[in-house]
């Protein structure tokens, strides 16, 4: 099939917004290896830095909202360029969710580096480095496109989610050996959280990315490694459920 | 698929899928629910002298449905259209093969009375084209010949009826006697449906029937089909994709004589899986 609209100014708008969700993706894996530098580094002006370029992510959110919107009234797409443009409009939706993440990782890397340094900060850039390399895999899904990559990336947010509870774990020993880890850790406890979040936020956009490929959702459950909820309680039984 | 069925109908009633996944490619000829077919093109040819204008065709048209012919210009959708009630009849070389069956029975079948099979076909046309006539006679013309009506109160009881379903009556009926030439042209084209339905057909196929006109008669005669698909079965032709989406519950593409997919009409849009189909209607070259 030839892929040019006889309407090459359609072509040029479907274009421009592929272009700002790679410059947008390109931004939040920036913001995800300072964020997670700044945790490593102890360094309070990259975090600085980092929470300062929030605004540029949300900024692109907006204008993805706007050429969206202007090609759904101006253009009536359908089929595959229906589902790319809902694609790019979810998509932006989880980079802003994924920036904002990220800057609250960098506002933790600040308080952080004003607390004495305690064990599991590298366990905390372990996962941080894992989820980064899962949102560059999910973005060269999008941008070239290929769903294979997606569907790997989406499976590899179990991953990140059995990091997370091990460090969930690791960080209730610390705790409990000295109370003094106590406000270290507990900030710790909300990097990693959002620091999986972030993880579940690329997840979608892997099931976006095949969504708009394949016109049919990513069957079957996504992948669940978080455990944290029953970290210290069993959790019910299965068979208890109706 | 046994097995399948069995769990089915023991566990809770499964949603409908949004998407057809399972659909071949190039569709089922066969509707997707249990609604009755009311006619059945299997192996449709047609041949304008050397002219192979129609290859292959299978298609089911349901009953009380609105079923949307789309494709480029001389891709076959008009004259498959004007096979269901026998129009290409009048183009002297003009050749059609295959079956094609109105409630199980051949339209073809040489004992067939044509005039009676139109009756029972109806078509509105691209340009509405009333006779030169009064409102009332354009619409008691069809009952008149056809004998269905007996006395002057049955032709006047089909005639408001006719109105008024066709959603023109509140707008003429103080101007019965009035030449239907002299209406809008949206009236004109309902004023077309009226006449139409008069005679109570079964089907009714239209050509392009909002080709010629403003937005706004556009939508009366969309809601109006949509309201006629209770009694009727609608087949359309269009050129406006928009159309076929909005009016529609199966979408048939055609292109170049070929039958290139059918599918429900929120696949089509959605989720064609014909590469030809996703070119057509999102505007590309296909």
């Amino acid at each position: 099939m030839v892929d040019q609209h006889i309407v090459r100014q359609f072509d040029e708008e479907l274009d421009e917004m592929r272009a700002v969700i790679a410059q947008m993706g390109g931004l939040v894996e920036q913001q995800m290896a300072n964020a997670i530098a700044a945790i490593g580094r102890r360094d309070d002006a990259l975090a600085r830095r980092c929470q300062e370029a929030d605004a540029e992510i949300d900024a692109m959110e907006d204008k993805i909202e706007a050429l969206t919107l202007r090609m759904l009234a101006l253009r009536q797409p359908v089929a595959l360029d229906l589902r790319a443009i809902l694609a790019a409009l979810k998509i932006a939706h989880d980079l802003e969710r994924m920036g904002d993440y990220a800057t609250n990782v960098a506002k933790r890397a600040s308080a952080l580096a004003q607390l004495p340094e305690v064990g599991p900060i590298n366990g905390i850039v372990r996962m941080g480095r894992l989820t980064h390399s899962v949102i560059k895999d999910v973005l060269d899904s999008y941008s070239e496109p290929n769903v294979d990559k997606a569907v790997a990336a989406w499976n590899r947010d179990q991953e990140i989610d059995q990091m997370y509870t091990s460090l969930f774990r690791e960080l209730l020993t610390y705790m409990m050996e000295d109370p003094r880890n106590i406000t270290p850790c507990a900030h710790l406890l909300f990097v990693a959280k959002n620091i999986e979040r972030i993880g579940d936020h690329a997840t979608n956009i892997a099931e976006t990315v095949y969504f708009q490929e394949m016109g049919t959702r990513l069957e079957g459950l996504r992948p669940k490694g978080d455990r944290t909820s029953y970290a210290v309680v069993e959790p019910p039984e299965p068979d208890a459920a109706p | 698929m046994m097995s399948n069925t069995t769990q089915a109908t023991a566990a809770a009633p499964a949603a409908a899928p949004i998407h057809s996944v399972d659909e071949p490619r190039g569709g089922d000829p066969r509707p997707a629910t249990a609604t009755a077919v009311k006619i059945k093109a299997r192996d449709v040819n047609v041949y304008y002298g050397d002219k192979h204008a129609l290859k292959h065709v299978d298609l089911d048209i349901n009953e009380n449905e609105v079923t949307a012919l789309i494709g480029p210009s001389g891709c076959g959708k008009s004259t498959f259209l004007r096979c269901l009630n026998r129009m290409n009849d009048v183009i002297d070389s003009c050749r059609v093969v295959g079956d094609i069956t109105l409630d199980e029975a051949d339209i073809y079948d040489p004992s067939l009375d044509v005039v009676q099979l139109r009756a029972r076909v109806g078509m509105v046309f691209q340009k509405p084209n009333p006779f030169p006539k009064s409102i009332y006679d354009n619409v008691a013309y069809g009952p008149r010949i056809h004998g269905l009506a007996h006395n002057k109160a049955d032709i006047d009881d089909i005639v408001r009826q006719s109105l008024e379903r066709a959603g023109l009556l509140k707008e003429v009926h103080d101007r019965l006697d009035q030449p239907g030439t002299g209406l809008s042209g949206g009236q004109q084209q309902r004023l077309c449906i009226a006449r139409a339905i008069a005679v109570n057909p079964e089907v009714i196929l239209m050509d392009e029937p909002c080709s010629a006109l403003d937005p706004i008669a556009t939508a009366r005669i969309e809601e109006l089909i949509d309201e006629l698909r209770e009694n009727f079965t609608i087949v359309i032709v269009t050129h406006s994709m928009q159309q076929a989406a909005r009016v529609s519950q199966r979408t048939a593409f055609f292109h170049l004589g070929d039958l290139v997919e059918v599918g429900n009409t929120e696949q089509i849009f959605t989720n064609p899986k014909d590469s030809r189909t996703q070119g057509y209607i999102t505007g590309r070259f296909g």
